[in-house]
């Protein structure tokens, strides 16, 4: 039986990996796939946490972040399609025309 | 005397002339336009059938005091719209709708091709309105609004012709100085709420005793509240009634069209100051100090603007002066407790006055000049005119057997008589006022009727160049009439005195048979009459005891007549024989006639004491400080300050992704590390 502190762990470290790859990169396909990393570390916190408190509830929502990052994904990557289609370019330093 | 339920045709007075206005302001412009005479007259007509009604029913002895419907309710304050018909407003429902009804007929001769035809007839019924709401009002807030409304119609009017810069300067002049007058009007009819808890009238004279001797803290000082709360009445009466020291507005008035000067600046608004006296003279009968100080302002205002209007030459302002010196005299017989007599003197001054403003109004709409140094001669050309302002005159100034003759004497009688202890002062300065009277008056009828016609703008081959300088020259060109105005679209070339349409003398034949007759229902006892007048109004303002003979009376009477008399004389000997005496007389006592030609310079020390310094606050204080550093510095700083802000703000938004993200997981992370700390 693998101890639930491990989960936590694994989660904390794909979440960082996530976060860190966010920030760092500059492809918004990269910073777009971070993202699906950081929400894949919250999902595997939910499930573990739902089979510890022994609560469907967790995976439930876990379905539920599943759907939505779907989603995102499917959005973001069209998105990133129109953006390239007019800037020829998948870098996000290009892309600062919505300033103040 | 028994009480009446409130009959339908009570309502209708106010409600007709309501009616009127709605229809001709409503319509006026494209309905009724040049006939908008006809609601107007039908309206009042109407309203002066149920006057009659009404008065038959208060001649019966029935009394109506009744509550149409609840005005205002809150907690113990409660008002109600409702009617007192009893004695007084008998009489001045007939003043009025009488006057009102004449005038509005008179007109249509007057105000014929004006472009604002049916806005002076909207105007004019509203008045009528609100003056007979003031009247028949059972409490002391429907008195205020219906004086308020006079007040606000009168501005309406005088500033008719208000593309003309004095018309609409005198227009606010009169709303202006009657706001210090209100103030204190408005002032007293809240102490008398705190005193009395209401402000229906018969509660309210009623118990009028629960304030005698009394006193209060007025500013710091213990006054007596019956004092107090007559003065602070009496204050709206000096502003409405134009006495002093706030008469200053109403010769200004003149510049509103003729008829709304004989309407309302003559024989009704300006004598509601007297009818506030009048009504609440259970208040005034309580103090002394206020019934002297009534009398006393009555007398020298009275005095005042009969020397005044001795040396104008605006033939519409020396009639307005001698407005200003009767309600004085009404005020004189007010303050000694013979309210009979100065309701009597108001009801007949209204027919005489009324009659010399309209005469007046039908000279200046034949001539085209308010001048009467460029009239003269008048007296071939208009004979009606001339007939009935020489009626008119001996009412004004007390000849025997005239209207003004009865009140006049009956006022100077009681001041002679009363018990007041200024009651011989004042009967001295209102002898003085019976020789100035008819002086001023026969003056006017001298220079404008008789001679040689002095107006050279109105010879007949005289051309059109000519008249507009004529005006230019006059004393009071800026008074010139709004008659001149009216008729602008007439050629002025070649124009002819001419006597006015019937439409507008025959008002005037009915106006004099009321300035000979009307006084005679007042006749005194020692002349063989009854004096059912002052019989008729003592339900509602009693009657002062006398003390004096038959043979005093007679004397007090002769008196006055003779000096009457001498003074009509005076004026015929130095304007018709010797002409040449008032030049010489005005250039001998120059400094006197330059006082009185002035009207003693109160308008101009007014201007220096209050309207310049008030102007100066304004521009330096209330435009520099208060409005520039301190409403324009909250209205443009906030904003300003804002702005500023976001200038710094913007910087935030880079456009670029990372920024955004990095602010986004440094706020969680400064989110989650406050809640935890703060656990």
């Amino acid at each position: 039986m693998v101890p639930l502190s491990w989960y936590m762990v694994l989660s904390l470290i794909v979440f960082c990996i996530g976060v860190f790859g966010f920030l760092s990169r500059k492809n918004i396909i990269i910073m777009l796939m971070s993202i699906e990393l950081m929400l894949n570390a919250v999902n595997i916190n939910l499930i573990s946490m739902s089979h510890y408190l022994q609560d469907l509830r967790g995976q439930i929502l876990a379905f539920f972040v599943i759907a939505v990052a779907a989603a995102e994904a499917a959005i973001g990557l069209a998105i990133v399609i129109a953006l390239f289609r007019n800037k020829a370019t998948a870098h996000v330093d290009e892309m600062n025309e919505m300033k103040g | 005397m028994g009480n009446m339920e409130l009959q339908y045709y009570h309502v209708l007075i106010p409600l007709l002339p309501l009616l009127g206005f709605l229809v001709n302001i409503l319509l006026g412009k494209e309905v009724t336009r040049y006939k908008a005479h006809w609601p107007a007259i039908l309206a009042v007509g109407g309203s002066w059938i149920c006057s009659l009604a009404s008065l038959r029913d208060v001649m019966a002895g029935k009394i109506v005091d009744a509550d149409l419907y609840t005005w205002i309710l809150s907690g113990s304050f409660k008002v109600s719209v409702g009617f007192l018909i009893d004695p007084l407003t008998a009489v001045m429902l007939i003043v009025v709708t009488t006057c009102a009804m004449l005038i509005h007929i008179y007109a249509v001769g007057y105000m014929h091709g004006d472009t604002g035809y049916y806005r002076f007839f909207a105007y004019l019924n509203l008045f009528t309105f609100c003056m007979l709401m003031l009247i028949m009002g059972n409490n002391f807030l429907q008195l205020y609004f219906g004086w308020e409304g006079v007040g606000l119609c009168s501005y309406f009017l005088i500033g008719y012709y208000f593309n003309k810069k004095s018309a609409a300067d005198a227009g606010k002049k009169a709303f202006i100085v009657n706001r210090f007058g209100d103030f204190g009007f408005g002032i007293g009819v809240f102490m008398v709420f705190l005193t009395f808890g209401t402000l229906h009238y018969a509660d309210v004279f009623g118990n009028v005793s629960i304030m005698a001797g009394k006193t209060v803290n007025f500013l710091g000082w213990n006054v007596d509240l019956p004092t107090l709360v007559a003065l602070l009445l009496f204050c709206g009466a000096v502003g409405k009634s134009a006495q002093l020291p706030l008469h200053v507005w109403l010769p200004d008035a003149m510049e509103g069209p003729t008829p709304v000067s004989a309407l309302i600046h003559a024989a009704t608004m300006v004598t509601a100051g007297v009818f506030l006296v009048a009504r609440c003279n259970p208040i005034f009968n309580l103090s002394p100090i206020a019934m002297n100080t009534v009398a006393v302002v009555g007398a020298t205002t009275s005095l005042f603007a009969a020397t005044i209007a001795i040396t104008q030459n605006d033939i519409k302002r020396i009639i307005a002066f001698s407005t200003c010196s009767h309600l004085g005299l009404m005020f004189l017989a007010c303050g000694v407790g013979a309210y009979a007599a100065g309701i009597f003197h108001l009801y007949t001054h209204a027919f005489f006055k009324a009659l010399l403003f309209l005469a007046a109004g039908s000279v200046i709409h034949a001539v085209h000049t308010n001048n009467i140094q460029e009239m003269g001669g008048l007296r071939k050309y208009m004979p009606i005119t001339f007939g009935v302002f020489i009626l008119a005159a001996l009412s004004a100034g007390g000849f025997p057997g005239f209207s003004g003759f009865f009140s006049k004497d009956e006022i100077i009688w009681s001041a002679f008589a009363s018990h007041s202890s200024v009651g011989k002062l004042v009967w001295l300065m209102g002898t003085a006022v019976a020789f100035f009277t008819p002086f001023y008056t026969f003056r006017l009828i001298f220079l404008t009727f008789f001679g040689e016609n002095r107006g050279v703008a109105h010879q007949e081959d005289q051309g059109h160049a000519s008249h507009i300088s004529a005006h230019g020259s006059g004393h009071d060109s800026h008074a010139q009439s709004s008659a001149h105005d009216s008729h602008g679209h007439e050629p002025h070339g070649g124009h002819h005195i001419h006597e006015s349409p019937k439409i507008m003398t025959v008002p005037l034949m009915f106006l004099a048979v009321g300035a000979i007759a009307a006084g005679w229902v007042g006749i005194p006892p020692i002349l063989g009459g009854g004096n059912h007048f002052a019989e008729f109004l003592k339900p509602v303002v009693g009657h002062p005891e006398f003390h004096g003979t038959h043979a005093q009376e007679w004397g007090v009477m002769a008196l006055s007549t003779s000096i009457a008399i001498f003074g009509i004389v005076v004026a015929a000997f130095l304007y018709l024989r010797k002409s040449d005496i008032p030049e010489r007389m005005s250039k001998q006592f120059k400094v006197i006639y330059d006082l009185l030609y002035n009207k003693y310079y109160v308008d101009e020390i007014y201007n220096f004491l209050l309207v310049q310094p008030t102007l100066k606050l304004a521009s330096k204080v209330l435009v520099g400080i208060t409005d520039g550093k301190m409403i324009e510095g909250v209205v443009n700083g906030v904003p300003g300050l804002i702005g500023k802000f976001s200038q710094k703000l913007r910087r935030f938004q880079t456009g670029t992704v990372h920024h955004y993200a990095i602010f986004m997981a440094a706020g969680a992370v400064f989110i989650i590390a406050l809640a935890i700390l703060l656990r």
